[in-house]
């Protein structure tokens, strides 16, 4: 138990360590935003999991045949399948960009959450002998990761109100909708609107940023329980880590599926008028 | 928890994946989607039209068995009739040449009969005239009674 508190960092540390960035600063972030700012780890592994679903895909689209189809274009085409039934379902109108917007982000998001499984300290430790000192692979499980892709629906929300209704027709709609078209509800509507706006886009990557992120202390918490090397904290590593990484594999997935519906669904929204 | 640069560093990887996704992947995978969908429906309706053809040809079939099975009954019933037919002929044609036979045979007979009678009467006649000749050896002239002889000789 001594040598452990000696050589092992005090389980506080531990947990700071594995949640501080890599930056471009090579310094701990230390106001809440700064634009100055860049998560390095964050841009490469979201980078990198974008990459490898892409070279998924396009070995899928390459192989696409009207014939009997393998195993992984089997796979792609039901995820392609499922993104269509649901965009098909969700958004009434032009779908040439919007549905391939859900596949990939179905795709990319279920890459950067698989991430997830890797043991945490394996990546963090290899980097470390490069003599890279930070390291969190999760991309998801980064606010900016997150809220950036929500971001971008957001983009695509208004760009789509715009194309739908007309700058004029959406202007008027951000007056006059939800509560009607009478001056005096002008404020109240535009103040609603705004909110919903808001809220969507934060609630949109907050979710995905929460599961990720308390998934992602989760198994840091049962690392530390390992790193303990006694074998109550052996055994416990052992079955909390095996429970908690099987049923992460729903979260993983489920959570891709998540916002891969919410974009569909605040997409659609923009195609129709209140 | 901090907001910084990544926030829109992510913000365009996103579009970059998405507009990829759109430009190169989705096309040829709906392609290939709507290209099998449209062989399947194909297959369905050639199978479809397969199953008609066999109920067709299994009755088509079944109606040239029953053609020919017909025509197998006439033509035996033909055969059957022709050699009734054959057989009447050779009876009738049996009968005959056994009557003709029968006649010629009778006729023959009455031939030999007459013939028979013939040299019967000749010799009775020459019987008679021997014991005639033996009884009236001295009265009687064969010359002078000649006539009567022969009268008396066709008598017989």
């Amino acid at each position: 138990m001594s040598s452990s508190t000696e050589n092992a960092p005090a389980a506080g540390d531990y947990i700071v360590h594995h949640l501080t960035h890599l930056t471009n600063t090579g310094h701990k972030q230390a106001a809440i935003i700064d634009w100055t700012i860049i998560n390095v780890d964050t841009l490469f592994w979201s980078v990198s999991m974008g990459v490898l679903a892409i070279i998924f895909m396009v070995i899928a689209a390459r192989r696409a045949t009207s014939g009997v189809p393998g195993r992984l274009q089997g796979a792609v085409e039901m995820l392609v399948e499922m993104v269509e039934t649901q965009s098909k379902a969700i958004v009434h109108g032009d779908r040439r960009f919007i549905a391939p917007v859900a596949l990939t982000v179905f795709i990319w998001i279920l890459f950067m959450n698989a991430l997830d499984f890797l043991p945490v300290d394996l990546l963090p430790r290899i980097a470390e002998l490069f003599g890279v000192h930070h390291q969190r692979i999760v991309p998801t499980a980064d606010l900016n990761g997150a809220l950036g892709m929500s971001l971008g629906v957001l983009l695509l929300c208004l760009y789509y109100n715009i194309k739908i209704k007309g700058f004029g027709g959406w202007v008027h709609e951000l007056f006059t909708a939800p509560f009607g078209n009478h001056p005096l509800l002008y404020p109240v509507n535009f103040i609603m609107q705004m909110i919903e706006f808001v809220a969507k886009t934060v609630s949109h990557g907050m979710r995905l940023f929460g599961n990720m992120y308390a998934g992602e202390l989760v198994f840091m918490l049962i690392a530390l329980m390992g790193s303990t090397a006694t074998a109550l904290g052996f055994f416990g590593h052992v079955v909390a880590g095996s429970i908690w990484a099987i049923f992460h594999i729903l979260i993983v997935v489920l959570q891709a599926f998540i916002f891969m519906m919410l974009t569909l669904v605040y997409i659609g929204q923009a195609h129709e008028s209140h | 928890m901090n907001l910084n640069a990544t926030l829109f560093a992510q913000l365009a990887v996103f579009f970059v994946l998405a507009w990829f996704t759109m430009r190169f992947v989705w096309p040829p995978i709906m392609k290939a989607l709507d290209e099998r969908a449209g062989k399947i429906a194909d297959g369905l309706a050639a199978a479809d039209k397969a199953k008609a053809d066999l109920v067709h040809a299994e009755k088509k079939a079944a109606e040239e068995l029953r053609h020919a099975r017909e025509s197998a009954a006439e033509f035996r019933s033909g055969a059957e009739k022709q050699a009734a037919q054959l057989l009447e002929e050779a009876r009738t044609e049996a009968a005959r040449v056994i009557s003709a036979a029968r006649d010629a045979a009778q006729a023959e007979a009455g031939v030999a009969a007459q013939r028979a009678k013939e040299a019967l009467r000749e010799q009775v006649a020459l019987l008679a005239v021997a014991g005639a000749e033996k009884i009236l050896r001295k009265e009687i002239n064969p010359q002078a009674h000649a006539e009567l002889l022969s009268q008396l000789k066709s008598e017989l």
